[in-house]
């Protein structure tokens, strides 16, 4: 009896999470949705000119800033964060790793004004001192990203090459591999899936940061062509021009979180799938891995 | 963003309910105000604030920034007692979009908005021309060196009084664009931020937020100043408004005396902007 009272009280509590998720989507397609109709979907996605008092609602070149620094922040924190995760899992002894993992972990509870700030007094007039232009760029903008998504990376991607039986290891050793080619061809190919989910939990965090992003990447509204270009991805444009918004305006920045939301629900089902493809395969393939 | 005014009449009648209960407590010197919008204006609304109530401990008045544009709109729906504006009010704006009732304007300020470079750039003078040219990207070089253009976002009160008085033609009813590859920032301090730290940067905020971390520009050989201001030489002025539903509130016309009043304006003028009365 009691039990069950309890556990319709936890229902309860995890229906209130999922109610407010929904009433958060509702909201924003409701406000948001109007003004696609208005402009046309396909004019809102592909118009390269946002200029809200002139009646222009164009957010091509921040769906492209958007995808620029969310690959540059793969590019610098996936290679990082794996052969992080490979020395913690592969290379030091449980003890150190107690020490470390935790640490890195700590790298998330940074808040994101502080990345920003750390990007604007120092990172910002690197770039502009060694590579010229105005710093605020696609590149400090990837760097901060980088090292942000750097804790899910390694935490997951650890877990995974941890959860690798060492069978495998020890298989691969007495074939006469190297410690080396055991980690690169036997370990890493094994916890694939993981860590490809973590690469995709990453992309996740960077797509949808928004306080460094807007300190570091200078919030220009154009295509960027190059590294050194300032950019505007989605979240910031929402973020930067809510305060002022009003009228259409202020519903083409929920329409602009539409185009988020679908993008971060795309990754985030991509993960699920998965990691669930993973561990049918992995189930399968357990002997078959080279 | 939507929770930022009320969008329900409930809301709206609510606010309005408390507002009405505070102000018929029966004494003139008590109760509550709320100034809501540019964050242009609201430095020295706070300090105005602050010596009103320092005068009249009874009062509390609270101080919001958010935007010109919100300032209106918060004071049209009530959230505000007063909406405090960077900006001329739009036609669509000053009658509200299906109300009834036209908002009232208090002019309470002038100010002039500099051009500001880094200390260290060669520049002192610059055309209005050359300004047009470089903040609509048709250039991005004076005199050879390279600029940084840094704007405000689209909205702010500062940017709409930048683009009327610098970016429209001579010779037409248009003005051109800020444009898209100007950097982009959402405060005068944020601008200024980037104009004392990087060499070429160029950018432009409330004159009153000049200090000694960056140079402003003379326009035209003009320089910014409160004279050049005040006798209308200097080109780049906007208004600041106080935004009113109505003028029946005694707190916050009493308020709104002070403002004007020359212990008010004296207190403003000191930091940089220009009283009311000395133009026109």
């Amino acid at each position: 009896m009691k039990r069950n009272v309890a556990g319709k009280v936890l229902l309860l509590i995890a229906l209130s999470s999922i109610a407010s998720l929904a009433a958060i989507t509702f909201f924003i397609f409701k406000e948001g949705l109007p003004l696609i109709f208005k402009v046309g979907l396909v004019k809102f996605l592909t118009g390269r000119e946002w200029s809200p008092s002139s009646g222009e609602f164009g957010i091509l070149p921040m769906i492209f800033s958007s995808v620029w620094i969310t690959l540059g922040a793969l590019v610098i924190g996936v290679p990082t964060g794996i052969s992080c995760a490979v020395f913690l899992a592969e290379i030091i002894g449980d003890k150190t790793r107690k020490i470390l993992k935790p640490a890195i972990e700590l790298l998330a509870g940074i808040p994101s004004v502080v990345y920003g700030f750390i990007g604007v007094v120092i990172l910002v007039p690197f770039i502009r001192e060694t590579f010229g232009g105005p710093g605020f760029s696609l590149l400090a903008g990837s760097i901060i990203l980088g090292i942000m998504i750097l804790p899910t990376i390694i935490s997951i991607s650890t877990d995974s090459l941890k959860a690798v039986p060492n069978s495998f290891r020890e298989a691969a050793i007495s074939m006469g591999a190297t410690r080396w080619q055991t980690t690169i061809f036997v370990t890493l190919r094994a916890a694939r899936t993981g860590i490809l989910a973590s690469v995709i939990l990453g992309m996740g965090r960077a797509i949808g940061e928004t306080m460094a992003v807007i300190m570091v990447a200078g919030n220009a509204l154009n295509i960027p062509h190059s590294p050194l270009d300032p950019i505007r991805p989605l979240t910031s444009n929402i973020a930067l021009e809510m305060g002022y918004a009003t009228g259409d305006h202020q519903k083409a920045l929920f329409a602009t979180g539409i185009v988020l939301f679908v993008f971060i629900m795309i990754l985030n089902v991509t993960a699920t799938g998965v990691s669930r493809l993973g561990l049918k395969t992995e189930s399968l393939s357990g002997g078959r891995v080279k | 963003m939507g929770f930022r005014y009320p969008k329900f009449p409930v809301l709206a009648l609510f606010t309005a309910l408390i507002c009405l209960s505070l102000s018929s407590c029966g004494r003139n010197h008590a109760g509550k105000i709320i100034l809501a919008g540019s964050t242009s204006v609201q430095p020295f609304a706070e300090l105005w604030a602050d010596a009103y109530t320092a005068k009249h401990p009874g009062v509390k008045i609270t101080v919001q920034g958010g935007g010109s544009s919100s300032g209106i709109e918060s004071a049209l729906t009530g959230t505000s007692d007063i909406g405090t504006s960077s900006r001329e009010l739009k036609p669509e704006e000053e009658f509200g979009a299906g109300e009834k009732v036209k908002l009232q304007k208090v002019p309470v300020a002038f100010d002039g908005i500099a051009v500001i470079v880094n200390v260290k750039s060669p520049l002192t003078n610059i055309s209005k021309e050359q300004l047009r040219e470089l903040f609509s990207g048709h250039t991005n070089r004076i005199d050879n060196r390279p600029l940084t253009v840094v704007t405000r976002e689209e909205g702010s009160g500062t940017r709409t009084s930048f683009q009327e008085s610098v970016m429209r033609l001579p010779d037409s009813k248009t003005t051109e664009r800020i444009s898209n590859s100007a950097l982009v920032q959402d405060s005068n301090g944020a601008i200024r931020e980037i104009v004392a730290e990087d060499p070429n940067a160029i950018g432009y905020i409330s004159l009153g937020l000049v200090d000694k971390r960056v140079k402003t520009l003379s326009i035209d050989n003009i320089p910014p100043t409160v004279a050049t201001v005040k006798n209308e030489k200097y080109k780049i002025v906007r208004r600041f408004l106080f935004v009113l539903k109505n003028r029946n509130n005694p707190l916050s016309e009493d308020f709104i005396k002070f403002c004007l009043s020359p212990e008010g304006q004296n207190l403003i003028a000191k930091k940089g902007l220009i009283k009311i009365n000395d133009t026109q």
